[in-house]
This record gives C-alpha cells, structure tokens and sequence, in this order.
C-alpha cells in the first residue's frame, strides 16, 4: 500500500523568546507567551528561506529512506514564501538532490496545507502508478507585519515526505479533504505581509475545518477516537490544537507528543507536518495516528496513517525534529530586524 | 538588469549546489572545481565524477567583519578554507556557529545556503556552505 518511505525536517538555528518581541512593542511578554502558549520561535538565518529549508529537509529524508534519489518523479513543495514568484522552488531541490530530469515538479501554496496537498498529490501518482517514489515538502519563512499578532507565531523550519510503495515506514491507510471559500487570513500580489480576519480566524476558520475534516474522514473510514494513538492537528499557536483536542474528545496524552508549537511556533506549511514527524520519531511498529492539516481560506487535509515495523531499520541516520529543536541561539529584536529584513537599508 | 549573471552561475548549479568535481583512477586524486583534464597525468589521466560526500575539517578561517555589498546582512562572518576528506580544499563560508567558536580542526558538513542574488530583480544564487556537525540522536525514547 502506499506510505512513507522516509521523511526528514529541517528547523533554522535561531529562536526569538515571545517576550524579546513584547517588549519591543510594549505588550505584556509573559500574559501573551501563556495566553497563545507560544514561548520562542524559530528564525531563519540571512541566507536561509524556503529553497534551502526544503533542500536541506529533503537530503534528510533521501538519507532517511535511503533511496536512490534518481527514483523521485514529482517534486511539489507546498509554501507561501517561495523565493521565487515565478520559478518553481521545486526545480532548485531536484538538482540539489541530483535527481533525474525525467521527473514532474510544481509550487503549491494553500496556506499552512500546501504541504500536505502535496503528499496527496504525489499518493495519486504513486498509486496510479506514474512515478515510482514522489516527494512532498511543507516548508516556510513565515513573517508577520512588525507589531502584529502574528509576528509572534510566523516561523521558519520545513518538512519532506517521500512517497512510495516499496518498504513504506508508515502506511497512509486514509485521506480527504474539506474545503469552503472562508477569508480568514489572505495576502495579495505584491504585498509583503499577510492580512487576516481577527477573530475571525477561530470558530468559523480552523475550529470548523479541522473539526469537520476530522469527523468526515472518521466517518468515512468507520472509526473513532479511540482507534487511533496519536493526533496531529495544525499548530497555528499553542492553544488551538488543545481546544481541537477537547471539542473532539481526544484525551491529552495523544496529543502531547505532536505539540512542537511551544518552541518552535507555527512552522506554516511545515507545522502538521512537523507535529507528524515528531510523532514519527518515537512511534512504535503498529501505531495509528490522526492527522489533520489547516490551510487558511480555507481546508483541511485529514489522514489516518499506521507505523510499520520498517520504521525500525531507519531511526538513527538523520536528526529528529528534537535535534533540531536542541540546536539554538537567541537573538534579540535587532537582530531579528536584521536578519529578517525588516530593516530596508540593508541590502 | 535582471539576466545578469544566468549564463555564469547556471554553467555551474549542479557542481556547486552538491559538490560534484572529479577523480582522476589512475594518479587517485580528486578535484574540485572539476577539471578537464587531470594536471597530474595529462592525456595518461582518465577522469571520472565524483560526488563529494561534503564532510571534512576546517583548515584555516578567517572573520569578516567589513563585508562587500550583499554581504552585510551576516556580519560577522566565518570564511575558511575546508579541507575535504577525499583531500580537497575549498573556500566557504561557515555558518550555524559564531566567530568566537570556530576553530582550526573542528569538523564540519556541508549545507545548502543562499551564496548571493543579483539585486531584487535578479536571479538568486545557492550553494554550499559548512556547518558544524549536527548531533544524531535518532530515537530519544526507548
Ligand atoms: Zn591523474
């Protein structure tokens, strides 16, 4: 069946604590830190952004899976921060990861689901069988407008899934998607920084579309809550995911292991993804996890996924997302200016 | 100005985005950039790719702290000379560590950084930079 056959991540060095932000803007850092349950995030370094994140995710996840990376047919990397406007991020990961030229590439962007539309995409392909093994990035530089909410939860790290029949570490039992025309967040051509709706991003945004997409895919798959070890849902701040957790009746231990919100915030593209890596890496053969991602927009990608004993033979060869998540530097608000480009005068 | 600098960089994408130079089977050198020809042997050479794995050591480094346009986003930063376990040397920047921890001898890995662009309308340039080594727990939990 079809599965993945190895995933890597990658997660920049750098952390700003939610304080260093409130105190630049005068608001108060340890009320906002527990009222989003978001404390640090990471930052990318001045010569990083979504092309080498995705490289350097994907390079873990060849390692990982060991494959030959001439066996990829389709790259799709899910951001919306891709260097380029026009000129697919996808083209730059094949010829760093010397695969073949006889392969399928494009740029997703739905949000903070790209990368999971993705791993769908590439699970069509594989099962129809036109390519053999096809990979799926979620990857982000987020930034938020200096002084907005969102400018605590915009973080930078990604993740590369690849897809594939053969020696899968984890079979993707199940997967579908819900999809409405919800503005809750939008940024148009040209613009920098992102607009959102406010409140309006909660209860009638993610809260609806995880919670249906939830409940749509356990219904069309016959099963509940308790079929299932581990859940994954979106992590825009630390506090949707619990209050997800609680409206769906999932007990608090099957979430924990997926909350890597707290330090690193919301990696966008990459942050279901980066929760389903987490649980990947301590999982055990047998176990099933519930994932569901959040585009805003908006929609929700949901899969059912089950660990194999092939897990076993992988573990070890790259670092895992708590590696990554060991390996950091403060820096304070200047530098974050700095190396974020906030100051223009900087080329 | 937007096409300036394609034809340079895109002659040279896949040996700087991987480290690809070569290795000459019959004197066993490598090479990087790639020749073409081997300096050692000559027509007697016979040249192969090679696909450098990206790990060696620091050799030498130097800290910038006056950095040419483009570049002043990053200082202080670390340029050193490399030295590859095939025997290679190359010069690059070393990133993910600050100026006071660096040190001749300490080991090293490739990554895949930006290297440069051509102004806001231009073409961006990636490539290879080194990065101390990352610790591997690979399965924190029994
Ligand atoms: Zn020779």
């Amino acid at each position: 069946m079809v599965g993945i056959v190895g995933y890597g991540v990658y997660i920049p060095r750098y952390r700003i604590k939610t304080e260093e932000i409130a105190r630049v803007w005068g608001d108060d850092g340890k009320r906002l830190a527990k009222g989003l349950g978001v404390f640090e995030k990471s930052v990318p370094g001045p010569d990083e952004e979504v092309a080498t994140i995705s490289v350097e995710a994907a390079r873990n996840a060849v390692k990982y899976a060991g494959i030959d990376p001439k066996d990829i047919g389709a790259i799709y990397v899910g951001s919306e921060s891709h260097p380029y406007a026009v000129k697919p991020t996808g083209t730059i990961v094949a010829e760093a990861l010397s695969c073949t030229t006889d392969l399928t590439c494009a740029d997703y962007e739905f949000a903070c689901k790209a990368g999971t539309a993705a791993i769908q995409t590439t699970m069509g392909l594989v099962q129809s069988n036109m390519i053999k093994i096809g990979l799926a990035i979620g990857a982000d530089t987020a930034q938020g407008r200096p002084g907005d909410a969102l400018e605590y939860s915009a973080a930078a790290g990604g993740v590369a899934i690849l897809v594939g029949m053969d020696n899968v570490v984890a079979t993707i039992e199940a997967t579908s998607s819900f999809t409405t025309d919800t503005p809750d967040f939008w940024r148009r051509e040209g613009e920098d920084f992102p607009s959102h709706g406010a409140r309006f991003t909660g209860e009638p945004a993610y809260f609806r579309h995880v919670g249906e997409g939830a409940r749509l895919l356990m219904r069309k798959t016959g099963t509940t809550i308790d079929d299932f070890d581990y859940f994954v849902f979106h992590m825009p701040n630390g506090k949707f995911p619990l209050a997800m957790g609680r409206q769906l009746g999932v007990p608090k231990e099957k979430l924990e292991d997926s909350l890597v919100v707290r330090q690193i915030v919301n990696t966008y593209s990459g942050s279901a993804m980066m929760g389903l890596a987490r649980v990947l890496d301590i999982a055990k053969p047998g176990d099933k996890i519930f994932m569901v991602s959040y585009g805003s927009g908006a929609g929700s990608d949901a899969f059912i996924i089950r660990v194999e004993k092939e897990i076993l033979n992988h573990r070890g060869k790259v670092p895992t997302v708590d590696d990554f998540i060991a390996r950091k530097t403060y820096i304070d608000y200047s530098e974050y200016a700095k190396y974020r480009r906030k100051i223009k005068a900087l080329a | 100005m937007g096409e300036q600098g394609v034809a340079h960089v895109w002659r040279k994408l896949r040996a700087i985005y991987n480290i690809e130079g070569n290795h000459c089977k019959t004197c066993d050198s490598y090479f990087f950039p790639p020749r073409l020809v081997c300096p050692n042997c000559r027509r007697k050479g016979q040249l192969e790719e090679h696909h450098f794995k990206g790990l060696g050591k620091v050799h030498t480094f130097a800290i910038v702290r006056q950095a040419p346009e483009g570049f002043k986003r990053q200082v202080p930063y670390i340029v050193a000379q490399v030295e590859l376990d095939e025997g290679v040397r190359l010069t690059a920047q070393i990133v993910n560590c600050d100026p006071e921890d660096v040190e001749i001898g300490m080991r090293v890995r490739a990554c895949f950084r930006k290297i440069t662009e051509y102004g806001e309308r231009g073409i961006i340039v990636y490539g290879y930079k080194f990065e101390p080594v990352l610790k591997v727990t690979g399965h924190p939990y029994p």
